[in-house]
């Protein structure tokens, strides 16, 4: 957990990288209170942060407290990820409009605002990674996802405060961001001193750095934010153990214990839409009431949907155990052939938005049982 | 030492890849009571794939759905889809006429390596609809037969009715340097061929199996026996080629409807050495 080069955001001094980022025409988005969640929203000034909140987490619960005091970033994650701003939810993809005899197509344009996303966990900046090469590492690229990528300005926030549903240490995620990431802040609050230790990731986070005239950080400083972030990661008593977990997990698929896990399983799809890493999307065609035109939705997808598999004369996964064995297998084996990283990156959010607490790091460990050293 | 810096994403260049274009229909042609075929003329002229591919085809306001190219891959004037109909989109595009336009975008996938076995036996095992993404294969080996083997064609059928490209096949059959084999599930009217299920057919199918290559296409229940048959026969499993179908609604690899195990059948498939998945062939529910 090494520093090079780190500066000192004093607390007040939040509200000038706020100024200095829109002053640069990003709009802000980041973690604010809502519906008793934190959610991701655009942000006018650091007082929309959740200021003071904490959140608990346990399989299938969520709770959201004030606890009165004045750090910015003392909760976890809240259920959404920033996938929802990089790879939108529902997006339209073509206008398609008749004429006499035929039809002519006209792609969406997708000229998004440039935004800073401010508060990423360590964890989500991994997220986002993995998405990056799911939809750019391969020859055919997903053209929207990139423009909508390009422009991010990335404020990454360490983790100083795990819940009890993380397990990003044993995903190697986390709790401090290593790349990816423009600035990256350490929230520090010692007695009346609070501000964070800041690092820069890129030149533009560079100029930023500069242009707020930050001071750099003293040994103390420093000391106090690897502190906290060493015991962040002493703290998080979720564990999946990764060794060789592919292999065991794909020798154990047809394990009855799969069978089991998954008879509380009830196909909601929640895991799905709340993991930041999930992908999967599926097509819808509206047309117009005249029938002059008609348009392309991509929406996101489940694969606990059982239409998600259908081909001719039904499903290929059409039992339930089968489709949640496919979501876990996915994330913590197929993927790694696919993209040579797991799909997981230990966020916890699938636990805790889960209706009925199955938790990922159990399931694994059913399945592929007890370890002989 | 220098910490890594973090670079922007670069900005697209190029089209969005789910961007349909438009088609002339030239002719259609009822095959059988449920498949048809459709002649298309590409949109600037030339459309060039490989046999085995497939193209996303776009009925306006209805949908997409996956189709293999059934026509010939030496002719880039013109490109031909048989279809059967079996859902809303494929209905839908029944009902199209010569003159309509239709969405494609492609062509995607792997393809039959036919170039890599010249020299060798070839031998097409194939079940109803699944001869379409074949027939190109066949071409391919008519036009360059002096290259190859021997070539059989095993085609089952349900019902003699139901024979895909029945004139085409009869043609075919007057020649002395291809063998064909049919078998329908049930005869009726005037058969007086095979009845019975294909894999009956590899058992004495004239093929060398130490010289041969096998292209299978069909449900996967028919393949996994064919896939034995040849087995019986000494065929090498790295001798043999399936094509699988899963549900895809982009085509190139971003959607995860047509995941199987850590593949995605449609840019890592359709066609694969069988050798390359037979340890997730027969999984059920995979």
């Amino acid at each position: 957990m090494d520093y090079i080069d780190p500066h000192l955001l004093q607390s007040d001094q939040l509200k000038n990288l706020f100024v200095l980022l829109k002053k640069k025409g990003y709009d802000i988005i980041g973690p604010t209170v809502r519906d008793r969640a934190v959610v991701l929203d655009s942000l006018a000034d650091p007082e929309d942060l959740p200021v003071g909140y904490r959140d608990r987490h346990a399989p299938g619960m969520y709770r959201l407290e004030n606890v009165n005091d004045d750090t910015c970033f003392s909760y976890v994650v809240g259920l959404e990820s920033w996938k929802k701003y990089l790879y939108p939810a529902y997006q339209k993809l073509l206008t398609v409009q008749r004429t006499k005899t035929a039809f002519t197509v006209e792609p969406v344009e997708n000229k998004p605002k440039k935004f800073a996303a401010l508060g990423m966990r360590p964890c989500e900046l991994k997220a986002l990674a993995i998405q990056d090469t799911v939809f750019t590492g391969g020859e055919i690229k997903d053209t929207g996802y990139m423009n909508r990528r390009h422009d991010v300005f990335i404020v990454a926030v360490n983790c100083t405060t795990p819940g009890s549903n993380c397990f990003c240490t044993s995903m190697k995620t986390g709790p401090k961001a290593d790349a990816g990431y423009d600035l990256a802040l350490t929230e520090v609050k010692d007695g009346n001193e609070h501000y964070f230790v800041t690092e820069t990731g890129s030149p533009a986070g560079a100029d930023i750095v500069t242009a707020l005239k930050l001071k750099q950080a003293g040994d103390d400083a420093i000391k106090l934010a690897q502190k906290k972030l060493f015991e962040a990661s002493a703290s998080m008593e979720s564990k999946l153990d990764t060794v060789e977990l592919k292999a065991a997990l794909e020798k154990n698929f047809d394990n009855p214990d799969w069978e089991t896990i998954a008879s509380r399983c009830l196909a909601c799809g929640n895991c799905t839409m709340v993991c930041p890493t999930c992908f999967c999307t599926t097509m819808q065609d509206d047309t117009a009431l005249d029938g002059s035109s008609a348009g392309r939705l991509r929406l996101w997808d489940s694969c606990h949907n059982i239409e998600f598999s259908y081909i001719h004369g039904g499903s290929i996964r059409n039992s339930g155990m089968s489709r949640y064995r496919q979501w876990v297998m996915h994330k913590l084996a197929y993927w790694v052939d696919q993209f040579g990283t797991f799909g997981c990156v230990g966020c916890g959010r699938c636990i805790t938005w889960c209706p009925v607490g199955i938790d990922i790091t159990a399931t694994a460990r059913q399945i592929t049982g007890p370890k002989t050293s | 030492m220098a910490k890594t810096t973090t670079k922007p994403m670069a900005i697209a260049t190029v089209a969005d890849p789910m961007l349909t274009y438009t088609f002339k229909i030239n002719r259609v042609i009822k095959d059988t009571m449920d498949t048809f075929s459709m002649e298309l003329t590409p949109l600037n002229g030339e459309f060039t794939f490989k046999p085995g591919q497939f193209n996303m085809l776009y009925v306006y306001g209805v949908g997409e759905v996956p189709i293999s190219i059934s026509g010939d891959s030496a002719q880039s004037h013109r490109l031909v889809h048989t279809t059967r109909e079996v859902g809303t989109v494929t209905r839908a595009m029944r009902r199209l006429k010569a003159g309509d336009t239709i969405g494609v975008r492609g062509p995607y996938g792997t393809h039959w390596p036919i170039e890599k076995y010249e020299g060798n036996d070839i031998v097409l095992i194939t079940g109803g609809i699944g001869l379409a993404p074949l027939r190109p294969v066949i071409y391919h080996v008519l036009a360059n037969r002096d290259k190859y083997g021997k070539f059989v064609l095993l085609y089952g059928a349900r019902t003699p009715e139901d024979i895909l490209y029945a004139k085409d096949l009869e043609k075919l059959r007057s020649r002395f340097d291809l063998d064909i084999l049919i078998t329908v599930d049930r005869a009726t009217g005037a058969w007086r061929g095979n009845v019975g299920v294909v894999t009956q057919l590899v058992g004495h199918a004239p093929f060398d199996p130490m010289h041969c290559t096998a292209m299978i296409c069909g449900p996967e229940i028919m393949m996994r026996f064919s896939i034995m048959e040849l087995q019986k026969r000494g065929v090498a499993d790295d001798s043999m080629y399936v094509s699988m179908e899963r549900n895809m609604k982009c085509g190139i690899g971003l959607c995860g409807h047509c995941q199987l195990g850590g593949h995605f059948v449609c840019k890592d498939g359709p066609v694969y050495r069988y050798d390359e998945i037979r340890d997730i062939f027969s999984k059920r529910e995979m």
